[in-house]
């Protein structure tokens, strides 16, 4: 973390040097502590890679630019950290779009550079040419156009400050190819920039929530993945202990509070238990801590908590009433403002509402059948995952219905070991954040030489997006398994045109399918397939505990779905609860 | 910096959907105006006329943006606010007309 002394320390007055603006940028980032970049050279770039040359800063070649936007959102999901992408202009750019956009919606700190053609080219439709800036501009937090090498000495620093500061976000930096070149003179080095403090949110306001706590009767925290990002999970578990008040969690917050905490009631929202949503009805109080009302969370807005009054704590002065009239905001850093009202709380039992919410959650348990008699129902299959895997492993996700039997029956027991992509649900994420987050673990020495501790659960049509990284894993050799819930469907698609399409499959199912295990072994990498007939999970056990980077085929049936759901648009309490199929 | 942030109330009804002009000081260079106007495409806001002038010594500008039925003015300034290029946001209430006579005027009179 701390920057690699460069001879030349802040506010010194070291000789006056003569760089190249893409030796000043790579120098930058050296200072920004910066020791993993992910990306591919091309033309506009390449005087910032041959700065790379020879450099400590150890360069990943991922196989396609939106791989190495993910493989730095696994680093930075991980770390909590500004992560850095690299890519060269037009295409490069371009293809690096999705993560940036999925990085914007799940408030991942990331930095991205691009390349791009020289000043004397911009505007005359050069090869290689995109408007990079205006293209960057709606899916980043911020995005620069650097037009003198000079001015890497403000950007690289402020970049990464936004990036981190406040609500996190992705910042795009486009560096075109002769400010990489022109030389420029350096004589004090900016300090790196980092998260800045957020401002303390008035006294009035902590006093107002606590008042609102203790005094209400049917109090609910609603956790999203603010809590993560500010470090806040303990400080949330001991304010619901506290006030008596269940907790409900988005997608983004799974692993805030270990499934196991009697006041958890799991995820809220489309695919919740039904219990979760029922409770939400008669919530008098609802405290949403780093979340959004994301649609996919809240169903049709005005009937969400309808009988609650509504606080909201972010750190993103916009959310607060964005989506639903706030009774209270609290802007700032969620666990300063939790700690500051855990200060001030007094304890106030609640032993008839904590009752009613253990008996909803009792009550309306997921629907599968047992294991012995299908031990691969998706909803086993990620019971055994969790009862085999360390509570530490961090588990990366596709976008499907194999991402929500994660979220629903996979126990995420601590913050930043779900990776998953909530808000744009990208297919293809999955793959490229277990590299870049075992990359971070392996660094961090917090990875077990046995076996792997970075397990991404995909899908044989999500894995497909991103299948090129395989080659990447296979070059690293990094404590990676990939496990493919393949039922031959684009699943989720074609689950909702069973339920709301009336059964017109359009374009949802795959005639042919590649052998994911043959696959894995054309790109080096060890490869197996789980024989359903044959003491299935066993097998899955032995291939997990094998050490090296793996992918394993695991058919699951095709008609399986995941429920309870909410139709799109509807009320959260309208769940489709029971097995709609003969399947169940 | 908290200059330019709203405050944490949010409590009571929103303003009324009609016509406001909204006055920011922004950062003089080439990307803040898409920054600006890129958000309103973005968010679906209702943007009737907007205006722009270097002040000072050139290093920011002055934008005078016109909101015509938007339900959601306080958004429109959050979203704004969050804008690292844009320095301050505030309301001018006593401009509306006037801004909007002389832009027509001048604007009518510069058609063939």
């Amino acid at each position: 973390m701390p920057p690699p002394d460069q001879g030349n320390g802040v506010g010194s007055t070291a000789t006056t040097m003569k760089i190249t603006g893409a030796d000043l940028l790579r120098t930058l980032l050296e200072r920004q502590g910066i020791t993993t970049v992910a990306g591919i050279p091309g033309g506009a770039i390449l005087p910032f890679y041959d700065a790379l040359h020879g450099s400590a800063v150890r360069h990943v070649l991922s196989r396609h630019e939106q791989g190495a936007g993910f493989i730095a959102q696994g680093m930075a999901r991980v770390t909590g950290r500004a992560a850095v992408c690299l890519a060269t202009s037009g295409p490069g750019a371009t293809n690096l779009i999705t993560a940036l956009a999925d990085a914007r919606l799940d408030s991942v700190p990331l930095v991205a550079i691009t390349g791009q053609v020289s000043q004397s080219l911009i505007g005359t439709d050069a090869f290689q040419e995109v408007d990079t800036y205006g293209l960057t501009l709606p899916v980043t937090k911020h995005n620069f156009l650097v037009r003198h090498p000079a001015e890497l000495l403000e950007i690289v620093p402020l970049a990464f400050r936004l990036a981190e500061s406040g609500r996190p976000g992705p910042v795009a930096i486009d560096v075109p190819k002769d400010v990489q070149c022109a030389a420029v003179e350096v004589d004090r080095w900016p300090e790196p920039g980092g998260a800045a403090p957020a401002a303390p949110c008035p006294d009035e306001s902590i006093d107002a929530l606590c008042q609102l706590l203790f005094e209400t009767e049917r109090p609910v925290l609603y956790l999203g993945g603010g809590v993560i990002a500010s470090g806040a999970s303990e400080l949330a578990r001991a304010l619901a202990h506290r006030a008596s008040a269940p907790v409900v969690s988005t997608l983004m917050a799974l692993g805030a509070l270990p499934p196991e905490d009697p006041l958890h009631l799991g995820m809220l929202g489309m695919h919740a238990a039904k219990g979760t949503n029922l409770l939400l009805e008669e919530v008098d109080l609802l405290v949403a801590i780093g979340a959004r009302f994301d649609d996919r969370a809240t169903g049709l807005v005005r009937e969400f908590c309808p009988r609650a009054t509504i606080v909201h704590i972010d750190a993103d002065p916009a959310e607060i009433g964005k989506i639903k009239p706030a009774f209270l905001g609290l802007v700032g850093d969620a666990a300063g403002i939790l700690r500051r009202v855990l200060d001030r709380l007094p304890a106030r039992s609640r032993p008839a509402w904590t009752a009613r919410a253990a008996a909803l959650r009792s009550a309306y348990p997921l629907h599968h059948p047992p294991r012995a008699a299908e031990p691969l129902h998706p909803v086993n299959l990620c019971r055994f995952l969790g009862e085999i895997l360390p509570p530490d492993t961090v588990v990366t996700t596709d976008v499907g219905q194999h991402q929500m039997w994660v979220a629903q029956a996979y126990p995420v027991r601590r913050p930043r070991t779900l990776l998953t992509s909530g808000g744009l649900g990208t297919m293809g994420f999955g793959l490229p954040a277990a590299i870049g987050a075992a990359l971070a673990l392996v660094e961090a020495g917090a990875a077990a030489p046995g076996g792997p501790r970075v397990v991404c659960v995909s899908g044989d049509g999500s894995l497909l997006m991103n299948i090129q990284e395989l080659a990447t894993l296979a070059e690293l050799g990094l404590p990676v398994a990939v496990l493919v819930f393949n039922n031959g469907q684009l699943g989720l698609v074609r689950q909702q045109q069973q339920l709301f399409y009336r059964e017109r499959y359009s374009a949802s199912r795959f005639s042919a399918a590649p052998d994911f295990a043959a696959l894995a072994r054309a790109f080096g990498l060890r490869g197996a397939r789980i024989d359903p007939e044959h003491r299935p999970l066993a097998a899955l056990a032995e291939a997990l505990a094998s050490p090296g980077p793996c992918v394993i085929d695991i058919p699951i049936h095709g008609r399986a779905n995941v429920l309870p759901m909410v139709p799109p648009g509807a009320a959260n309490r309208q769940m489709i609860a029971e097995p709609a199929s003969a399947h169940a | 910096m908290s200059d330019k942030l709203p405050g944490s109330d949010s409590g009571g009804p929103p303003p009324p959907a009609g016509r406001a002009v909204l006055q920011l000081r922004v950062r003089n260079h080439p990307g803040t105006m898409s920054h600006i106007t890129g958000l309103f495409a973005r968010r679906a806001f209702n943007l009737e006329a907007i205006a722009c002038a270097p002040v000072g010594d050139g290093t920011s500008s002055t934008v005078l943006l016109l909101l015509d039925g938007e339900p959601r003015p306080d958004q429109v300034e959050r979203q704004l606010a969050k804008l690292y290029d844009v320095l301050e946001v505030r309301h001018r209430p006593d401009l509306a007309p006037r801004f909007l006579e002389r832009l027509a005027g001048i604007l009518g009179g510069a058609e063939p």
